[in-house]
């Protein structure tokens, strides 16, 4: 029982994290209608521009927040560079620039900090909180308690300023918006900032737990493709519920079903993803999708 | 003075020009009624005033020229623009569809005016939680009128604000349009296809004929006018 | 509408054109090159099995895949398990892998097709991020992180050919019959079939064309070739491994198959040579270099030849028999983007 419900808190902690990168994706897919593949890389990056900014000296939180900032500025510019002259573009086109996008910044990143591991220091102490009977690291505690915060200020964030709203609207219906006065650019240019803060985050929040290394957001892109699948790719909520369920279900399936085990928990992924498209395509939250031919 | 004023504007879609050497002059507290066949370029007449299409020639409104403005400079100057098929934001409720119309202005106007406006749609006042994907077609078309009034624009473009309602609705509609006129003092453009009803409540008109226009009256010898009257009143 | 000319050479040119390409792939690369070379080039010709695969599906199927490797793998690991775990003869595997992979198509295309082009290609990567954690699972069958020694096929006694250059004869007669069997496919009405519903999906139903049978086949068909590419790239290196079969390989064949040009299947081989010597010349800079290369040569390609190597290539061509007057009598009008090709993008 104890194990169980370790289990189900680690599982919240992961999905959590899950959740914010899936939010990444979900946030520049309702806005451009597009699946950033490079969304992964460049949250690495982020990490590792936490740990450079270390390097030179700064310690870890005011690092974290900086990184994060400079991944709003790149997300925005990665946006008015690539993606916006490309809004007419063939839908392979845009896949093969965000490819290309997501093996050289790959390449990037081994180029600048080469392919060892590298450790980066949690945002947490290493400790422990009792609750009866069984322990909770304080890192799964903060991980779960930093995205909830995030989440809060988004909410606020669209709930209830005009900037929201009108983000919101640009999303929703672009010809619309600009017939009240909203720019559509830079609604989308804020959107793909906050999506790649968001990707920064859980990079940060996941570089302690996996090592810093190139390719240390393999396994969570595929996890958050899943939560952003289950949930709807175009549903913030479903980003949310569905980051924290593949986080519950990921370390459930590792530990219950030995068939798996730790080592196949990636194919869990595979099979929300596919179950999912089969079953429901447009996922739990997502809205019906009608295609006009 | 017009309120708007156009000379000899040109526009189109890409290389296709659709209107040529079209002049129009709009004025205050007016009604105003676009006629015509489908294609003739109603709904790009709206459009390149709007600044949602590339268009050439002068646009003169407030004394002002905006022929050169982006839509969302026009908008910021006063000229809102209902869009063929309401455009209203489908995924945001109503109350939010409003705020989102008052975008350009302080929240303080913005909750004086929608109170306004919302007299004049009690319909709407009970809905204003609601998604607006969820309203009817009526409700729709009176959202998006309203989402234009919370802008508290000087010229109200309509495009087809009848388009796939039923006659008792169009009837309805019009009406508070006038009433709208009447108690705001609201300048309108309404391009329309059902020209009996658009005739009642408006002062003048005109015809648009393969982007050109070819008749401009008053409304009521508009309505009068036997060849109008064949056309596009169905009487014979 | 541009007039594209027929071109139709003399038949003396059409000779000597004949030859030429006979005597590089027939002389100068198995005979004339140094000898680690030629097997580098068996698996060249291999990649550009795996990406006419990919030319067929994307480039006319219109449907993004992302995850050809999975299938590379399947067709490998059918040879490598068929060799090692039951004595079978390495070439009698290849009819298997091409079944199996063609089945495996069949399945995974039916449901992944009925999806936009966005989640076949995310659901296609996914795929691919899977296969190697999947082979380690299954140790006892796939020999695990360690792999399985196939062994390199020897050349027959009665032949002069040493073993690369023997794999490389063969691999070069696979691909000539699958190169020669795409063509056939893309001159007959299922070309038209593809490039309706990839470019028009009304007008394709509207023609009686079902897109997601005509896409399921074309993704069934390509995942063959892979299959196929995967036996032979299993005898060529004689070893098979997981880690071999990542998402990098399948990225890289879509980044050979941009490259040499969406839509030509000569420049399959181009964009498979790419693929298969920029890691290695770039590796001797920098470890990291191959990946930018990779990266920067599809955006950069994208955006100066979006019909990449092989299709400026064949520009070239046509415009070279138009200057010399080599066309078929009447010229033939065709539309811009069915030479050009590209998956447009559907309207929100």
């Amino acid at each position: 029982m104890t194990l169980f419900a370790s289990q189900i808190v680690d599982g919240l902690a992961d999905g959590a994290i899950y959740a914010s990168l899936a939010l990444a994706l979900v946030f520049s897919y309702r806005s451009t209608g597009i699946v950033n593949f490079a969304q992964g890389e460049m949250a690495m990056l982020s990490a590792y521009l936490v740990w450079q900014l270390m390097a030179w000296g700064l310690p870890l939180v005011p690092a974290a927040l900086i990184s994060i900032a400079i991944s709003f500025v790149a997300g925005a510019l990665l946006y008015a560079t690539i993606v916006k002259p490309l809004s007419h573009a063939s839908l392979l086109t845009v896949v093969s620039v965000l490819i290309g996008l997501y093996l050289a910044l790959n390449s990037l990143a081994g180029f600048l900090w080469s392919y060892t591991i590298k450790a980066l220091p949690s945002l947490f102490p290493k400790a422990h909180v009792q609750f009866g009977s069984f322990a909770v690291s304080v890192e799964t505690l903060g991980i779960i308690g930093v995205v909830g915060l995030v989440l809060l200020l988004l909410y606020l964030l669209f709930e209830t300023t005009k900037v929201g709203l009108a983000m919101r609207g640009a999303a929703s219906t672009p010809d619309s918006a600009v017939l009240v006065g909203v720019s559509v650019p830079v609604m989308l240019l804020i959107g793909w900032g906050i999506a790649a803060a968001l990707g920064a985050l859980s990079g940060i929040l996941v570089a302690p737990k996996v090592f810093l290394n190139p390719t240390m957001m393999f396994g969570v892109i595929i996890y958050a493709f899943a939560a952003a699948t289950l949930g709807g790719f175009d549903s913030v909520v479903g980003a949310v519920v569905g980051g924290l369920l593949v986080g519950v279900v990921e370390n459930l399936v590792g530990t219950y079903i030995p068939w798996i085990g730790p080592d196949l928990k990636i194919i869990v992924a595979l099979i929300l993803i596919f179950g999912t498209l089969l079953i429901k395509p447009d996922g739990l939250f997502g809205r019906k999708k009608v295609v006009r031919l | 003075m017009s309120l708007l004023s156009i000379k000899g504007m040109h526009a189109g879609y890409g290389a296709r020009n659709v209107l040529h050497d079209i002049s129009l002059d709009v004025e205050e507290r007016q009604i105003q009624v676009v006629l015509g066949a489908n294609g003739a370029g109603k709904t790009t007449l709206l459009r390149a005033i709007s600044g949602t299409i590339a268009r050439q020639g002068s646009v003169e409104f407030n004394g002002a020229r905006v022929d050169q403005l982006s839509a969302r400079k026009i908008v910021a100057a006063g000229i809102a623009h209902v869009p063929q098929g309401r455009g209203t934001f489908a995924d945001l409720t109503v109350d939010e569809n409003i705020r989102l119309g008052a975008y350009l202005r302080t929240a303080a106007e913005a909750r004086q005016d929608r109170e306004r406006w919302l007299t004049f749609f009690p319909r709407l006042r009970e809905r204003l939680s609601q998604q607006a994907g969820s309203l009817s077609g009526g409700e729709q078309q009176m959202l998006a009128i309203t989402r234009a009034l919370m802008l508290r624009p000087r010229l109200l473009l309509l495009d087809e604000p009848s388009l796939g309602l039923a006659p008792i609705i169009t009837q309805g509609l019009f009406k508070t349009l006038a009433a709208i006129r009447q108690e705001a003092g609201m300048t309108m453009l309404i391009v329309e296809q059902s020209a009996n009803l658009a005739l009642e409540v408006a002062d003048s008109g005109v015809v648009l004929e393969s982007g050109q226009i070819v008749l401009r009256d008053s409304a009521q010898n508009l309505a009068g006018n036997d060849e109008v009257r064949r056309i596009y009143l169905g009487y014979e | 509408m541009s007039v594209v000319v027929k071109p139709k050479l003399p038949a003396s040119v059409r000779i000597a054109v004949a030859a030429a390409i006979a005597v590089v792939f027939l002389y100068i690369i198995p005979f004339a090159i140094p000898s680690y070379l030629v097997s580098q080039f068996a698996t060249v010709v291999v990649f550009a099995v795996a990406i006419v695969g990919i030319n067929l599906v994307t480039g006319f199927g219109g449907a993004i895949t992302l995850g050809h490797a999975a299938f590379v793998a399947l067709g490998a690991y059918t040879t490598a398990i068929l060799v090692v775990r039951y004595g079978w003869n390495p070439y009698a595997t290849i009819p298997v892998s091409a079944a199996l992979s063609w089945i495996a198509g069949w399945c995974l295309g039916f449901p992944a097709l009925r999806l936009q082009g966005l989640y076949l290609a995310l659901g296609t990567l996914v795929l691919s991020i899977t296969v190697p954690p999947v082979l380690k699972r299954f140790d006892a069958f796939t020999g695990g992180v360690q792999g399985l020694n196939v062994g390199n096929p020897e050349a027959p006694a009665f032949l002069p050919l040493d073993d690369s250059q023997w794999i490389y004869f063969v691999c070069l007669a696979i691909a000539a019959v699958l190169y020669i069997v795409a063509r056939r496919i893309l001159s007959g009405p299922l070309r038209r079939a593809l490039v309706a519903s990839r470019d028009n999906q009304l007008v394709a139903a509207v023609m009686g064309v079902d897109r997601a049978t005509v896409t399921t086949a074309t993704f069934a068909m390509s995942s063959l070739y892979a299959g196929v590419a995967g036996s032979l790239y299993a005898m060529i290196v004689g070893f098979v491994s997981p880690d071999t079969f990542n998402v990098m390989m399948s990225l890289s064949l879509f980044v050979g198959a941009v490259v040499g040009g969406i839509t030509s299947l000569n420049g399959a081989i181009v964009g498979a040579m790419f693929i298969q010597f920029v890691p290695i010349w770039a590796s001797d800079i920098d470890v990291s270099l191959g990946g930018l290369v990779f990266g920067c040569a599809l955006i950069v390609t994208l955006v100066v030849i979006p019909a990449g190597i092989g299709g400026i290539g064949e520009q070239f061509f046509i415009w070279l028999c138009a200057r010399l007057g080599w066309v078929e009598g009447a010229a033939a009008k065709r539309s811009r983007t069915d030479a050009l090709g590209g998956v447009r993008n559907e309207p929100a």
